[in-house]
């Protein structure tokens, strides 16, 4: 990871709220290293079959755009206004109240005016109203109408790229004006004049020939799920099996690439190894369908659907009766609010009940996916596991709710449950910062990458502040979250903001005290850490 | 510099009834044409975009909930947040449509040194919008004495609370109090807040600007410079029962006021006063949280691009077999 060169009292002290009396309507943008992403790999838009594949980059003065680029955006737009009843209702109902301007972690962390979700979305509201509206073409600018140029274009790559799609603002207008669905579609629009972020393109074409966003052929997969099992018998003397790719199996279990291939993720894969195992669960794990994520969501719906046609597709092939699926943020977004519709309906798949515990998730009746939590919380109540809590001694835990759980699924008690039953030291953020208010990492959608790192510093703000000040009054040193992009991102962000936090999944720290039949006495947690057991057989509960 | 325009055309408002009435003597076209026609674009613009609105569809199921789903049955799920049955979306819609649920919800960004970020709750923009609006409706309310005869019940009775401290002679609607005191907070809070100022528009400020104008006529004529209220009320019965007619000596403020009412009708469907039928169209407000218990169909989820399993088997199967992966075909 990069360093940032700017130290963290340079970067508040070039934060200001108030704007300069500047119009917004002017699109001038200025792309500063750091602040923005690199452009997609021709290579990898051409294999998608994206239009405009071309060498170039955001610091370009030309963009190479197709001749009729305004043509094909105005025509893009009148096609998503007709397909998109959400689209049409933010463009016309918007007051301008301002209730969401210091809700956007990168307005908080930026100053930039441009950056309040109000301003966002007249970005795109402005030529709306310039081409589609009657008031717009009679008064212009009096109507708060723009003219679209190149100068529009380039403004809307680099603030629509400076959107998570967290939806924090939506929570707070009095309209529920959704800046993630804006922000997608304006996206999708300049996907049709080819300018799009390599951080996107490539992970997409990578899930689409590979099955997962890292591009790991399915040999590297077994041998990653292989080395994790070597790992957790180190830690707990316990072997486990991790099936790939078998049929038959209940269930089939998908989770975020990083799982199995990064860290800290690595040790929620660990956790749900030994958790899988120790309730005996017949499960397999699938090379083809080895992506949760969706990076194909941050751009396009259609993407979107071609990536996620492999869950239900592999379900079926596998002859599965439903599906489990790991920690992630805008996975589960995806999997909430438009698996069903965009691929289902699966109704080659049961209704899922736990074998275990015999409970039916009738919250999934339909989609018939299960998310991890909901799944493990079931069991912990039910008594089917043994945990000791305090093998987790060591942690001072408070819980980040990833912006898509919370918001787009209201999971908001599941993970809390895991961790209560699993750790001492739980505590919570500022409520403004948590649940349904809670903060990006400032990385999501997309962002997450090196050269865009000032920005994902800025957008971070709000999160590691809160975090910082739990560290300040509790002495918190680990950061949970249930999120594939928080656990790659957050560590860089708290590294800078605060120090001495460490983040890792829920299910780490349900895997750390997890109580595993014929385990011998654990002398480290999943990372590797010294940890001291005070647990007294005798008061364990079942 | 917005400002201004917006001032600028409420003046030009005024002044056109007053040269129009006052001068021109064209009370029947100020009386009877505009707000006939008026009233036709108000409705028809409002149908009109409603219609264009439904003729979008809802592709996907994406209400932004605020509150614990519904999921195993031990966790208490938040009925009117995050609504899973149809009746908790009628609940969270009521209380989003009555009580600005969401606006309530504001919070106060401050940075302190530290820096210590908080996010205070504050309630003045709320405050503000929920009395202009409430103070609106019950204004709309009264007014109905002026179109119906025999005067209806529930009119009256709102008419006698809203004068409930009988002070000044005729009694002082504490509606009117209220709405000029919102729409002042509000305007001003466009023009003090830098945030807000950046953003508003004309079309921001003019609404405002005009109501207000609506808001001082009606209190000038109530209040100050007493008009005719019988002849008041024969001309609007008239006008409602499609026997319209203009009387004579009303007073030039009472067709300023008309004027300026209508000109609110006319200017409504084309504007952000929309917000008042597009909220009960937002998906995000809606929907219920039940995506998961419930297939959402998307009347337009046209076929992808896709890559199959057999296709990914055929690019891989050596490696599958390699690493002892099951595979289709041998």
């Amino acid at each position: 990871m990069s360093k940032v060169k700017t130290s963290p009292e340079e970067l508040i002290n070039s934060i200001n709220y108030k704007p300069t009396r500047k119009d917004w309507m002017d699109p001038a943008v200025e792309f500063k290293p750091g602040t923005y992403n690199h452009s997609g790999n021709p290579k990898n838009v051409e294999y998608l079959g994206l239009p405009n594949p071309r060498k170039w980059q955001p610091s370009d003065s030309d963009w190479q755009l197709p001749e009729n680029w305004k043509e094909i955006i105005l025509e893009g737009l009148r096609d998503r206004l007709h397909r998109f009843r959400s689209l049409k209702i933010f463009m016309d109902i918007c007051v301008r109240c301002g209730a969401c301007a210091d809700k956007c972690h990168f307005f908080i962390g930026s100053g930039d005016p441009k950056n309040m979700p109000v301003v966002r979305a007249e970005l795109l509201r402005s030529i709306y109203r310039g081409n589609f509206t009657l008031a717009g073409k009679l008064l212009g600018k009096i109507a708060g109408s723009r003219k679209l140029d190149v100068d529009v274009i380039k403004e809307w790559f680099y603030y629509f790229y400076q959107c998570t799609q967290c939806r924090r603002c939506s929570v707070f207008c009095p309209y529920g004006i959704d800046t993630a669905e804006i922000t997608l579609l304006v996206r999708e629009l300049l996907n049709l004049i080819g300018v799009n972020i390599d951080w996107i393109i490539t992970p997409v074409a990578n899930s689409f020939r590979t099955g997962n966003h890292l591009g790991i052929q399915p040999h590297g997969f077994k041998e990653s799920i292989e080395f994790a099992v070597d790992d957790l018998e180190s830690v707990t003397g316990v072997r486990v099996e991790a099936p790939v790719n078998r049929k038959g199996a209940e269930i089939l279990f998908i989770a975020p690439s990083a799982d199995y291939f990064a860290t800290p993720h690595y040790y929620t894969l660990l956790g749900y190894l030994a958790l899988f195992h120790e309730i005996g669960l017949d499960y397999t794990w699938s090379t083809y369908a080895s992506e949760g994520g969706n990076f194909g969501s941050f751009i396009s719906h259609d993407l979107m659907k071609s990536l996620n046609a492999k869950m239900y597709a592999e379900a079926k092939r596998l002859g599965v009766k439903w599906i489990l699926g790991g920690e992630c943020g805008h996975m589960w977004r995806v999997i909430n609010q438009y698996m069903d519709t965009l691929n289902g309906p699966a109704d080659f798949l049961e209704e899922p009940v736990s074998p275990i515990t015999g409970t039916k998730f009738e919250n999934a009746r339909s989609t018939k996916m299960v998310h991890i939590c909901e799944f493990t919380a079931d069991l912990i109540k039910n008594g089917k596991i043994k945990l000791d809590k305090s093998r987790n001694d060591h942690w001072k835990i408070t819980f980040h709710d990833s912006c898509n759980p919370a918001r787009a699924l209201g999971l908001i008690e599941e993970p809390r449950y895991i961790i209560k039953n699993s750790c001492n030291y739980f505590y919570e953020m500022p409520e403004n910062t948590i649940k349904e208010k809670t903060f990006c990492c400032g990385s999501g959608a997309g962002l997450g990458t090196d050269e865009n790192l000032e920005m994902r510093l800025r957008g971070g703000l709000p999160r590691a502040n809160a975090v910082k000040f739990v560290k300040e009054k509790h002495g918190v040193n680990f950061l949970g979250c249930i999120c594939a992009i928080d656990k790659a991102t957050l560590p860089t962000l708290v590294d800078y903001w605060v120090g001495g936090v460490e983040v890792g999944g829920v299910h780490e720290l349900l895997g750390n005290a997890l109580i595993m039949k014929g385990e011998k006495e654990r002398k480290t947690d999943l990372r590797g850490n010294a940890i001291q057991s005070t647990r007294n057989e005798e008061n364990d509960k079942i | 510099m917005y400002i201004l325009y917006s001032l600028v055309f409420v003046i030009l408002l005024i002044g056109a009834a007053i040269v129009g009435v006052g001068i021109a003597g064209l009370t029947s076209v100020f009386g009877i044409v505009i707000p006939y026609v008026s009233i036709v674009v108000f409705l028809s613009g409002i149908v009109y975009q409603v219609i264009k609105w439904s003729m979008s569809p809802v592709p996907f199921h994406i209400p932004t909930v605020a509150g614990q789903q519904k999921s195993l049955p031990w966790i208490k799920s938040s009925q009117l947040e995050s609504p899973h049955t149809s009746l908790g979306v009628v609940g969270r819609m009521a209380l989003e449509i009555l009580f600005f649920r969401s606006l309530f919800r504001n919070t106060k960004m401050e940075m302190k040194s530290g820096p210590v970020l908080t996010y205070g709750s504050t309630k003045y923009l709320w405050l503000g919008a929920i009395i202009f609006h409430w103070s609106l409706l019950v204004i709309l309310l009264r007014h109905l004495r002026l179109f119906m005869q025999p005067i209806p019940q529930f009119v009256i009775y709102i008419q006698s609370l809203d004068g409930f401290f009988q002070i000044g002679v005729p009694d002082i609607y504490i509606t009117d109090a209220l709405i000029s005191l919102a729409l002042l907070f509000l305007f001003l809070r466009r023009i003090v807040d830098f945030k807000v100022r950046y953003i508003s528009l004309v079309s921001d400020y003019f609404p405002l600007l005009l109501i207000l104008a609506i808001v001082t006529t009606g209190v000038m004529m109530r209040y100050f410079t007493r008009v005719d209220i019988v002849k008041i009320k024969e001309f609007a019965v008239g006008l409602f029962s499609f026997h319209p007619f203009v009387e004579q000596g009303i007073g030039l403020i009472f067709y300023v006021h008309l004027f300026l009412v209508c000109a609110l009708l006319v200017y409504f469907p084309f504007s952000k006063l929309l917000h008042m039928p597009g909220i009960f169209l937002s998906p995000t407000r809606n929907l219920a949280n039940n995506s998961r218990m419930k297939r959402h169909v998307n009347p337009w989820n046209h076929p992808v691009r896709v890559h199959t399993y057999e296709e990914y088997e055929d690019e891989f199967r050596e490696k599958m077999k390699g690493a002892g992966l099951p595979v289709e075909k041998e």
